[in-house]
């Protein structure tokens, strides 16, 4: 099998996010940065994948320069090849990221090959558009589903499971195929230290991104509106368990 | 007009419709869109909240839910039906319906928006703790709202019923549900009154078992951390945050859980919120309600017991 896995690099606040003075990012000065889970997982599931069916995995980023700790991450954990789509200044939005992807992907398949699977998150992590991966698989014509909690691969197509309001949807999809992956699906393992060696030595090819800008347009972020409340500390230690239950009591959980 | 997709699964209409129909209704005509004939039934219930016309579509290949023939019926909709808006839901179907038609009428469409401007839209990221206001050209305008962002206020009208042909393509049935399983009745983690959640702080899976107790005995169920399923102590399906479940108990009780912002906006639509933990400066003790400063592992079997006590 051949697999690509779209990730993107997003800062990891902490207990809150602060915005820069022109309102147009996050502060990351004290941040460090990570994808989103549900990337996270999609690696994952594309090392697991190659490990039962064989293949190679390729892991894709459309982002600045330093996208290439995520890409190396990543083949930290298995995955061979590393492609960046280098950008400077600021995100680019979901239209125009779909397109310049889909066109790169256009451009490897073409010298390497298709992707029997690509794999993207079900959500960004920062903006959480829920689009991009729509979008490529459109532009590419192939089938996709999002939201997916299992992958089991079998002759020209794939079952994929989700998980739903009303319950289990298991659907089928012929290959070639796009999911968007939801974590949960598996757990992910942590980089060996001979992985974090080997992904050193990963060459990172990049491809110049082409996209034209789309009609979704960033204003200005804002905080979100937060409820102040002052905490009562109900006391210290085991001794707080009579004044907790009183309080239980109070708000009518405990009948 | 404004053209609202209705979510449904098989007749029954998602409470996240009624908020999108109440929505659309503060800006214009609205009109709403019923995919498959299962949704027939529900011109009635669609027009409690204002919606004067229902256009309803079938098709075989609409039996069941599917991502892209749902999508190719929305965008077939916007060409025959010439809205200047369409809103779905903020749910996983209804952001992936939008995404979908969106890339076939190849416009921008604004996902979870909380507000709408009269040149602009403000729309949450990173899961609510961020807003974003951004402006929209389009010759559409393709729009999700986010989860209880907008009251289900009523405003019932008479609907006219217009059946809509669309053409579909068979192959769009290429990504199909092929078995499906009910989830059984009984409380989950987003319905559940009281969610007894641990974080790192617990220490172990075995550490779980006095939460369990403590969540058994108020009726309610247990939740975790991400950095609680990293550690494989606790199934990803206990998972409370921006990529776990969104819950809304009577009760939130956090123990061992620093509140870091991805795990607050799974939690912060609980009525109340108690934090257990030995940081009184922890993010989680400073938001919450109530606090108990202290060792979970010696805080939460007190509490347990003293329930048992006083029901005797
Ligand atoms: C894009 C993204 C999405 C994420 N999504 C989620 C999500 O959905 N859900 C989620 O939970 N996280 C999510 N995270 C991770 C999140 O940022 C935090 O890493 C995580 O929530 C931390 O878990 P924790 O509070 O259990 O652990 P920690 O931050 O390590 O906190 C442990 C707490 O336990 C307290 N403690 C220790 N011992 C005791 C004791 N004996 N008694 C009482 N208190 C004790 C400590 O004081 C501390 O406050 C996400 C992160 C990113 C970047
Ligand atoms: N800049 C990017 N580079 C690579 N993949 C991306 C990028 N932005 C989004 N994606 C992928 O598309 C998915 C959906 O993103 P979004 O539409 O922003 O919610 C993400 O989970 C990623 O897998």
């Amino acid at each position: 099998m051949r697999i690509l896995v779209c990730v993107k690099r997003v800062p990891a606040p902490g207990a809150r996010i602060n915005i820069t003075a022109d309102g147009q990012a996050i502060d990351t000065a004290f941040l460090g940065f990570t994808m989103s889970p549900h990337e996270e997982c999609a690696v994952e599931e594309a090392v697991q994948l190659i490990e039962k069916h064989g293949g190679e995995a390729t892991v894709l980023t459309l982002g600045p320069a330093e996208a290439d700790e995520q890409l190396r991450y990543a083949a930290s954990l298995g995955v061979a090849n590393a492609v960046l789509l280098p950008i400077t200044g600021g995100d680019w939005d979901p239209q125009r990221t779909a397109s310049a992807i889909s066109t790169a992907i256009v451009d490897i398949e073409s010298t390497d090959g298709p992707f029997d699977l690509i794999l993207f998150g079900n959500e960004s992590a920062d903006s959480g558009g829920f689009q991009v991966g729509v979008r490529v698989a459109h532009a590419l014509g192939r089938p996709i589903v999002n939201g997916i909690k299992g992958i089991d691969v079998q002759e020209g197509a794939l079952m994929a499971r989700r998980e739903a309001d009303v319950g289990v949807e298991v659907y089928e999809v012929p290959m070639p195929a796009v999911l968007g992956v939801k974590e949960g699906i598996n757990l992910p393992r942590y980089p060996t230290l001979k992985g974090r060696l080997a992904s050193k030595k990963v060459a990172v090819a990049q491809v110049a991104p082409t996209g034209e800008p789309g009609g979704q347009k960033l204003i200005t972020l804002m905080p979100a509106q937060e409820q102040v409340s002052a905490t009562v500390i109900l006391g210290n230690g085991p001794d707080a368990a009579s004044a907790v239950v009183d309080m239980l009591e109070e708000i009518g959980v405990l009948k | 007009m404004i053209l609202v997709v209705v979510e449904h699964d098989r007749g029954t209409m998602s409470p996240a419709t009624w908020e999108a129909l109440a929505a659309a209704n503060n800006l214009g005509e609205v009109h709403a869109l019923t995919i498959g004939k299962a949704a027939d039934g529900l011109v009635e219930q669609i027009s409690v909240f204002g919606a004067t016309t229902v256009h309803q579509v079938d098709d075989a290949v609409l039996v069941d839910y599917g991502p892209e023939a749902w999508g190719a019926v929305v965008a077939q909709a916007a060409t025959s039906l010439g809205p200047t808006m369409i809103l779905a839901t903020g749910t996983d179907r209804g952001n992936e319906v939008m995404a979908h038609a969106a890339a076939l009428l190849d416009l921008p469409m604004v996902a979870n928006v909380v507000e709408f401007g009269d040149d602009h839209l403000v729309r949450v990221r990173w899961g609510g703790s961020l807003l974003e206001r951004c402006s929209l050209d389009a010759s559409i305008q393709l729009v999700t709202i986010a989860h209880h962002a907008f009251p289900a206020v009523e405003a019932p009208v008479t609907a006219t019923v217009s059946p809509l042909w669309v053409e579909l393509d068979p192959a769009l049935s290429r990504s199909v549900i092929r078995e499906r399983v009910e989830r059984a009745a009984g409380v989950t983690l987003s319905t559940a009154p009281v969610v007894v959640s641990g974080g790192r702080g617990v220490g172990s899976a075995d550490g779980f078992a006095p939460l369990q107790e403590l969540a058994t005995s108020l009726g309610g169920v247990v939740g975790c951390s991400r950095a609680v399923t990293n550690l494989g102590w606790r199934n990803h399906t206990d998972q409370v945050g921006q990529t776990g479940t969104r819950i809304a108990p009577d009760i939130y009780i956090a123990c061992g859980i620093s509140g870091a912002i991805q795990h607050w906006v799974g939690a912060m639509a609980s009525k109340k919120i108690l934090a257990i933990n030995t940081d009184p400066e922890a993010n989680m003790v400073t938001k919450a309600d109530y606090a108990v400063i202290g060792d979970l592992h010696q805080v939460v079997p007190a509490i347990t017991a003293e329930i048992h006590r006083r029901r005797g």
